[in-house]
Order: structure tokens, then C-alpha cells, then sequence
């Protein structure tokens, strides 16, 4: 992207815009009404008890909000660019938390128990959903692969095919297909473990997805591509590998790593089948002690951390291709 | 005597050929025969079929009626391996078509190791003397994107020597430069010419032709209107067609 090298003044810095947000956000508190929640205890020795307070708590309360939204905001908004950044993502984060405080959980009991609840989750839950996830992202790649050639060749019964499968396994939701190949593949005759039906219905979901990526980024290279190659007499195999692949790895790299992102928590949906990955754990351990949310809540951060790391790996590879571009 | 022979025997031969997109007939009934170290230049408005004529000698493009036979062996539909036949045809294109992800010197390669089996020293050699042939050796690590679009082109040229073809075609290979840079690429076709490559070149570059073309073919509507040497076709042109082309394109 361009970036203009014409700086506008921040709008944050204009008064009328200053005076309207700060009308916005005060309306906002006010209806929302913040009194009986930590804030409103926190300004008691101002108001008084919260749940007596009236009106006059509620418009104190909302007005404190929003002087302290607004002075954040217009704080930030001297900083550099990066330091803005890395500031919003700390707040938004301890936001977080702080909804998460707001269920009056009982974080202890994660950490209690021998084995740990966590330790649990990271050994078992974890291992298992990385395993099934990396296993069906392969079989996916590899799927996606022989897909777009047979999207992309004049072959009927290999368009005919890639088409049918992409049509099909897009337009049935995830869960359906994990139920369908678990309980159906039986009724043909052939017996199927949890986790391989998992792993299928993973791979050939996301491998669908991906034939439409991979078909995308082939077609996106110029056609006098082929052409030289051909004039020079490179076969079909040939050109793909050593010509064409290698220069839509950029353009594909971007949509892959959000469909590998997608899946890891999709892999989710195989807890219905019994498989003792991280989401199955969460509600199985949780369910037990009544302790529902501290446990899904554990997988949700585990979940997250995952994706992040798989977004930084992302960005790192495609930087790699950028700078070769 | 020796003329006889080889007019028996030409590289190139086309019999009655002709080639419909869709309802579009763009080819229409040609026949040609092109011998050994000729120079041929193809000339004609823009539509007139030029690059489809070029196109179908190796085969980028299939024909439906007659026969095209390149060194003996016929071009058709069920041809297995036409990839050989391509081997021997080195062709240039008006947008270089150069790989971007590979270097210069890995184009050059590419060809000579992968599909004639070269290995790797040997074909560098290969590579590294027609980069000096067409006189950019120093560009040899870089990417083509790199490069202005002349040296892209001399590299695309020296590409497809990599392969040591018999023939060599060109699809208007100077119209996508911009003019300073037309020379450098024309010098280095001359050259090539003077080697004693077989040439077919697409061009509009009546300099060039005057100076290496033995015959120069005028096209129209998808048939060859007129074919004679340079001399007779720029002093004395036969149809109204090629006089009204050539009026245009020299003033
Ligand atoms: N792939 C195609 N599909 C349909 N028609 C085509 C196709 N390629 C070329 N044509 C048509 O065939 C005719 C000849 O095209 P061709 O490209 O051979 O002309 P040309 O003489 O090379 O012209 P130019 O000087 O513009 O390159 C044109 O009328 C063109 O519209
Ligand atoms: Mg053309």
C-alpha cells in the first residue's frame, strides 16, 4: 500500500471533533449506565453508596469515564506510531481481562489438582489439537494441489470431479461433514476411528478452500508464462514446479495461513466426536466441577496464543517473499 | 544445384495451412517453405495474423487445415513430442516472458539443465557465453525486473540460444521498448543473423529487414499477399495493399 506522504492534521487534534467525541462517548457511558460495576465502588467516596446514588451517580461515574477515555485517547495520539500501537494492545488486552475478572471466576482452580488442570490441557488438550490440526493442514496442501491442476486441466472427469468435491464439501457445514463421515463411512463398511474422521473431514473441508486458493494464485500467473516455457519445451509437471508454483507462493501464502488459522480452531468441532483435544478437555474437566467458564476460558487464551504464533509465521514468510519480489 | 537441394529440404514447411478462432478464420490457406540460415521478415497491419502464423510453428497455437512440417516431422494434435520439436525452435516474445523468480543466469540455464539434460557447470558455461554474445554478462546475478527492457531482451534472446536451436522466431521483439533501447536489441539480432541462424521475425522494423531479411512477406487478412526479397519489395511492390502499408509505416 501508499502510504501519502502528505500528513493531514490529526482529527483528534481539531476541537469541534474533540468536543463532539466527547459528547458521543459521554452519552454512551451514560446509557450504559457504569454505577453498579467497579467503577462506580471506586468513585464512592465521591457518590456515596452506588446502588443509592441516582442519577447524579450515574451522570459522576459516565463523566469520569469519559474525561479518562478521552484524555487516553488524546495521549496516544502524540505517540509514535509503534508505541500507539503497542499501547492500544495493552489496553485492549487488560479490557479483557477485566471482562474476564467480571465473571467472578475462580482462576485457582486451573492450577489445583495433580496433575494441574492446565498442565492437563497443555499435555493432552494441546498435543492433541496440534497434532490433528498440522496432520490435516498436509492433507489439505496436498489435496488443494491435485484440486487446482484438476480445476485448471481440460480433463472432464478431473474438472468434473475437483468441481463436485470444492461444490460439495463448501457448501456443508464442518460439523455436518465430521458427523457424516463418522457415522457413515460405517454404514459402507469401513470402520473409522474418532480421530481419523476428524482428520477426513479437517482435510477435505479445508482442502476444498484451499484448491480455490491454489487455483486463484496458478491463474493469476501471466500467460506468457507458459508460453515461454512451452516454447522451450518444458512439459506440464515441469512448469508447474520450477515456473509457476514458485511464483504464486506470495500470492497464495496470505489466504493459506488465514484458512491454517481457521482450521486449528475448527479443529474445535471434533470434541464432538470424543476426541480428547483441547476443547473436548475444557468442557469435559470443567463440566465436572462446575467450573465451566475458568476452563473454556483456559482453552480460549491456549486457542489464541496458538493463532498468534501461526500469525507471526505468517507475516515472517511472507516478508521472505516480499523482499524477493 | 546446391539450391535444388535445399529447397527439397526446407527446416520449415507449411502446406495449405489454415487456423479459425472460433468462426474467425485468421489463417487462411498459407503455404511457405523456409530453408536453412534464411532470414525471414513478416510484416502487416495489426490482426493481419502475423504472430498466429509464428505461434503455430511451434505449436503455441494448433491449425485446422493442412500441414506444417518443422525438420521433417509434422506438427498435429496427437504429437507426442512436441516438446522436442520445441526444443530445436527458440522463440522470442514481445514481453520477454523472461522467469522473474529466477536470475538471469538461472533462465539461461533453466532450458539446457532441465529439459536437454545439460548439467549444471556445463550449462552455466552455456549461459555464460551467450550472455556474452548478446553482451550483457555482467548482468548475470541480477533479476529481470532488474534490468531495462532492452537487456531483458537480449536475455530472453540468450535464453532460448541456451538451447542451440535451428531456427529462431520473433514476435515483435522491439515493440515493446522504448525507442533508445530498439538498437541495442536489432544490433543483436543482426549479429545473430550474420551467424547464419535461420530467422523468423514478426517486425516492423523496415531498417532491419533491408539490412538481414532475404525475403520479406507482407500479410493481410490472414494470407500472405505478397512475398519477394527486400529490394524488389520496398522499390517495387506488386498489390495496392503493400504499397498502401508501405506508405504508412516509411514516412
Ligand atoms: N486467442 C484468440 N482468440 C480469438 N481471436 C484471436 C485470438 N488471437 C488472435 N485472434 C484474432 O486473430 C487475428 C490475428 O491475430 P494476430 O495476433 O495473429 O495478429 P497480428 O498480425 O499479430 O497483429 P498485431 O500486429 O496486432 O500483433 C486478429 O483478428 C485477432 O483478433
Ligand atoms: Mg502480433
Amino acid at each position: 500500500m501508499f502510504v501519502d506522504t502528505v500528513i493531514e492534521d490529526k482529527s483528534l487534534h481539531k476541537p469541534a471533533f474533540l468536543l463532539g467525541l466527547s459528547i458521543t462517548v459521554l452519552a454512551f457511558f451514560f446509557a450504559f449506565n457504569f454505577t453498579n460495576t467497579i467503577f462506580g465502588e471506586f468513585l464512592s467516596p465521591v457518590i456515596g453508596n452506588p446502588q443509592e446514588s441516582g442519577f447524579f451517580g450515574r451522570l459522576v461515574v459516565s463523566f469520569v469515564l469519559s474525561i479518562i477515555f478521552v484524555l487516553n485517547l488524546l495521549l496516544i495520539s502524540f505517540a509514535r506510531l509503534k508505541i500507539q500501537i503497542f499501547i492500544v494492545w495493552i489496553e485492549l488486552f487488560f479490557l479483557f481481562l477485566a471482562f474476564a475478572y467480571s465473571f467472578d471466576l475462580e482462576l485457582a482452580y486451573i492450577f489445583i489438582g495433580e496433575p494441574s488442570k492446565i498442565w492437563l490441557m497443555i499435555s493432552k488438550g494441546l498435543f492433541t489439537t496440534i497434532y490433528i490440526s498440522a496432520v490435516s493442514i498436509a492433507i489439505a496442501t496436498a489435496i488443494a494441489i491435485v484440486g487446482a491442476i484438476a480445476k485448471l486441466s481440460n480433463n472432464g472427469f478431473a474438472y468434473a470431479i475437483a468441481s463436485f468435491y470444492t461444490s460439495l464439501f463448501r457448501g456443508l457445514p464442518l460439523l455436518l461433514q465430521i458427523y457424516l463421515i463418522y457415522m457413515g463411512l460405517p454404514q459402507l463398511g469401513f470402520m473409522i476411528d474418532a480421530i481419523p474422521s476428524g482428520i477426513a473431514a479437517l482435510s477435505l473441508c479445508y482442502g476444498a478452500y484451499m484448491t480455490e486458493i491454489f487455483r486463484a494464485g496458478i491463474q493469476s500467473i501471466p500467460k506468457g508464462q507458459w508460453e515461454a516455457s512451452r516454447a522451450l519445451g518444458f512439459k506440464f509437471g515441469l512448469i508447474l514446479r520450477k515456473i509457476i508454483l514458485p511464483q504464486s507462493i506470495p500470492i497464495i501464502v496470505p489466504p493459506t495461513g488465514n484458512q491454517f488459522i481457521a482450521m486449528l480452531k475448527d479443529s474445535s468441532l471434533v470434541s464432538v466426536l470424543g476426541i480428547w483435544e483441547l476443547m473436548f478437555m475444557a468442557k469435559k474437566i470443567g463440566s465436572k466441577d462446575f467450573n465451566n467458564l475458568e476452563m473454556l476460558l483456559t482453552a480460549a487464551m491456549i486457542y489464541w496464543a496458538l493463532t498468534i504464533i501461526l500469525e507471526m509465521i505468517q507475516a515472517r514468510i511472507e516478508r521472505k517473499y516480499q523482499q524477493k519480489a | 544445384m546446391n539450391t535444388k537441394a535445399k529447397n527439397e529440404n526446407p527446416v520449415i514447411s507449411l502446406d495449405g495451412v489454415s487456423k479459425w478462432y472460433g468462426d474467425f478464420q485468421a489463417l487462411k490457406d498459407i503455404n511457405l517453405e523456409i530453408n536453412l540460415k534464411e532470414k525471414i521478415v513478416i510484416c502487416g497491419p495489426s490482426g493481419s495474423g502475423k504472430s498466429t502464423l509464428i505461434r503455430c510453428l511451434n505449436r503455441l497455437e494448433a491449425h485446422q487445415e493442412g500441414k506444417i512440417h518443422v525438420s521433417g516431422v509434422e506438427l498435429h494434435e496427437t504429437m507426442k513430442d512436441v516438446d522436442i520439436v520445441r526444443r530445436d525452435i527458440g522463440m522470442v516474445f514481445q514481453n520477454f516472458n523472461l522467469f522473474p523468480h529466477l536470475t538471469v543466469l538461472e533462465n539461461c540455464m533453466a532450458g539446457p539443465n532441465w529439459v536437454r539434460g545439460i548439467d549444471k557447470k556445463e550449462a552455466e558455461k552455456r549461459a555464460v557465453a551467450m550472455l556474452e554474445q548478446v553482451k550483457i554478462p555482467e548482468q548475470a546475478d541480477k533479476y529481470p525486473d532488474q534490468l531495462s527492457g532492452g537487456q531483458q531482451q537480449r536475455v530472453a534472446i540468450a535464453r532460448s540460444l541456451c538451447m542451440e536451436p535451428k531456427v529462431m522466431l520473433f514476435d515483435e521483439p522491439t515493440s515493446a521498448l522504448d525507442p533508445e533501447m530498439v538498437s541495442e536489441v536489432l544490433d543483436t539480432m543482426v549479429e545473430l543473423a550474420n551467424s547464419g541462424m535461420t530467422m523468423i521475425c514478426v517486425t516492423h522494423e523496415m531498417g532491419f529487414a533491408r539490412q538481414v531479411a532475404d525475403r520479406i512477406i507482407f500479410m493481410a487478412d490472414g494470407e500472405i499477399v505478397e512475398q519477394n526479397t527486400p529490394d524488389e519489395f520496398f522499390n517495387n511492390p506488386k498489390s495496392d495493399r503493400t504499397k498502401t502499408f508501405l506508405d504508412q509505416i516509411l514516412i
